[in-house]
């Protein structure tokens, strides 16, 4: 059953990712995405990762993804126009698809003993001193988070502050005097 | 897993969906007839039911209560031409009212509606007793607004559209707001004295018998309800489909049974955001709060009552949410509409500021109180591993 539905949800995820890349429709590409993230979710889902698997739904297919949309319907793109690929385009896929079959390759002819791939997937030993198990419900989550895991943490939350503090100077338009000019209630 | 045990837990499924849908049915009727009591009318009081009816007191009474309403509003939606206008986006316009309603419904499963005791000690009624119970919530019925969004950019003409941007927007905005005034919540509901450690709405419920959340917290229940007012997309916040300046909103251009599953996805959603807020700010089943000094039997009178007790601390459930439903009618004949940027200005400049507030002040209190009063009763075993 869970390998089923892992087949199910991997050839999900791909698909959307694949028919939002070639689809010229902006909109069907903005739902092949949501589709897409989704199938993620699943993914994680059925790794018992329930925290992630929330997160993943509630960040990108319900905030994010319904912004996308958003501008996606207000600057009505119905279909994009038809560009041929330069050829430094094609090149560079080639390139990609290249690397990632070798990838895909070394993956599968090499002894799994030997690689390093299985370390990997090892969970790390408990969290903390206070002997919270490292797992997968929200408690164990956030013990590691603001213990063994802070630093990165706090460093991403201030990479998501600089991001925010760019939106607001990008779109106050802050005249030179330094205050932001002054606008009226907007009306949709 | 054997057999016998999925097609039961399928058969719950069923049964539960089969109640919201009810009290969702039976909500527009309640909508209808306090409208009409409200504006001094009479409200529907003619469908009848061929033989029920005929009862000598009874039937007269239930036809003039509209009881037999909802079932032919039902038929009607079922059975009325549905056309398709030859504008619209097809596929689009076609899923758009499955989309709309799906989420709101899925989100019961996480929902506790009830209790039963075995040997002293309290478990859930409830499908699917998950560790991330809220999230789930708040994160599946986000999902909601796909519906409106797709029906108005399918209806291909411009109120919808308008109705279907509006939307998208408020709800953006409120979910955050919604989002951030449940902490306070499951900061208390997880502390050291009553707390799993975990998410789950059975733990705020079994964390809300000596006070009701709601009476000490009463800032972040406000800014919980005013938001759920605005994510149903309820009067003073019914953007959407504001229908003095955009006809019908989102959906103008639906008729017929699609209509339908809007409609009821509305009715259904505004039951389930009931059910949440009794759930997180009112106890949940449990019958009064003890405060502390009353014993303890207050909490559940009917713990030892065996099956019976659950049926009635469920019905116990039902009664609070449906009382929250009445109140959300009464406000939508109370209040006026606000305006657009009234409502996004409600959202980002009070709303907001105010649920941080009480993350804040609620934080310093629940920490003083823990340090005080709480610490020495610590149970070491509410430290072990989260229940599954």
């Amino acid at each position: 059953m869970e390998n089923f539905l892992f087949y199910l949800f991997s050839v999900l995820t791909i698909l959307g990712a694949l028919l939002l890349v070639v689809n010229r429709n902006a909109v069907n590409g903005a739902m092949f995405m949501i589709i897409s993230l989704i199938g993620m979710a699943a993914l994680f889902l059925l790794l018992e990762a329930y925290f992630l698997f929330i997160l993943q739904i509630l960040v990108y297919a319900g905030a994010v993804m319904v912004l996308f949309l958003f501008i996606v319907m207000l600057i009505d793109v119905e279909k994009g126009p038809k560009t041929r690929p330069d050829g430094l385009t094609i090149a560079a896929s080639i390139v990609g698809l290249a690397l990632l079959l070798l990838g895909i390759i070394a993956v599968f002819t090499t002894d799994s003993a030997t690689s390093a791939l299985p370390e990997v997937t090892k969970l790390p030993e408990a969290a903390s001193a206070a002997g919270i198990p490292f797992g997968t419900s929200v408690r164990g989550y956030g013990y590691g988070l603001f213990t063994k895991y802070m630093l990165p943490f706090q460093v991403t939350g201030f990479l998501l502050l600089i991001a925010m503090i760019g939106v607001i100077v990008v779109s106050k338009k802050i005249t030179a005097s330094g205050d932001a000019e002054k606008e009226g209630p907007k009306k949709a | 897993m054997d057999i016998v045990e999925i097609l039961l837990k399928i058969l719950f499924a069923i049964l539960v969906v089969v109640v919201i849908m009810t009290i969702a049915a039976y909500s527009v009727l309640a909508e209808r007839k306090v409208a009409s009591w409200i504006q001094g009318r009479v409200g529907p009081n003619r469908t009848a039911l061929p033989g029920l009816s005929a009862i000598p007191v009874l039937g007269r009474f239930l036809v003039r209560m509209g009881m037999w309403q909802p079932l032919a509003d039902g038929v009607k939606f079922l059975f009325k031409e549905d056309p398709l206008p030859g504008h619209v986006k097809k596929w689009y316009y076609c899923l758009a009212p499955v989309v709309a309603l799906v989420p709101s419904l899925s989100t019961v499963a996480v929902l506790p509606f009830g209790a039963y005791w075995v040997n002293g000690v309290e478990y859930p009624l409830v499908l699917a007793n998950v560790d991330i119970g809220i999230l789930f919530i708040l994160a599946i019925s986000s999902l909601t607004v796909y519906g409106i969004v797709m029906a108005g950019w399918a209806a291909n003409s411009k109120y919808p559209y308008f109705g279907s941007i509006r939307s998208s927007a408020q709800m953006i905005s409120y979910e955050l707001a919604m989002g951030m005034s449940v902490i306070p919540v499951f900061m208390w509901a997880n502390g050291p004295a009553t707390g799993f450690g975990d998410l789950t709405l059975f733990g705020v419920v079994a964390a809300q018998k000596d006070l009701w959340l709601g009476i000490w917290m009463p800032l972040p229940a406000f800014v919980f309800l005013v938001s759920l007012f605005a994510e149903t997309n309820r009067l003073p916040f019914d953007m959407p489909e504001s229908e003095t300046e955009l006809v019908g909103g989102f959906h103008t251009e639906y008729g017929s049974f699609k209509f339908g599953l809007f409609f009821v996805g509305e009715y259904a959603a505004m039951a389930i955001g009931s059910a949440v807020f009794v759930v997180l700010f009112l106890g949940g089943w449990n019958f009064l709060p003890t405060f502390g000094f009353l014993p303890d039997w207050v909490a559940n009178p009917w713990a030892t009552w065996g099956w019976f007790g659950s049926v009635v601390s469920v019905l116990f459930f039902i009664g609070k949410t449906l009382t929250f439903i009445f109140l959300f009618i009464w406000v939508r004949w109370t209040l006026p509409r606000f305006r657009y940027d009234q409502v996004m200005n409600l959202g980002w400049k009070y709303l907001v500021p105010l649920a941080v507030a009480s993350i804040i002040i609620y934080a310093i209190v629940i920490a003083l109180w823990d340090t005080a009063v709480t610490v020495d009763h610590i149970k070491p075993e509410t430290f072990g591993p989260a229940p599954q």
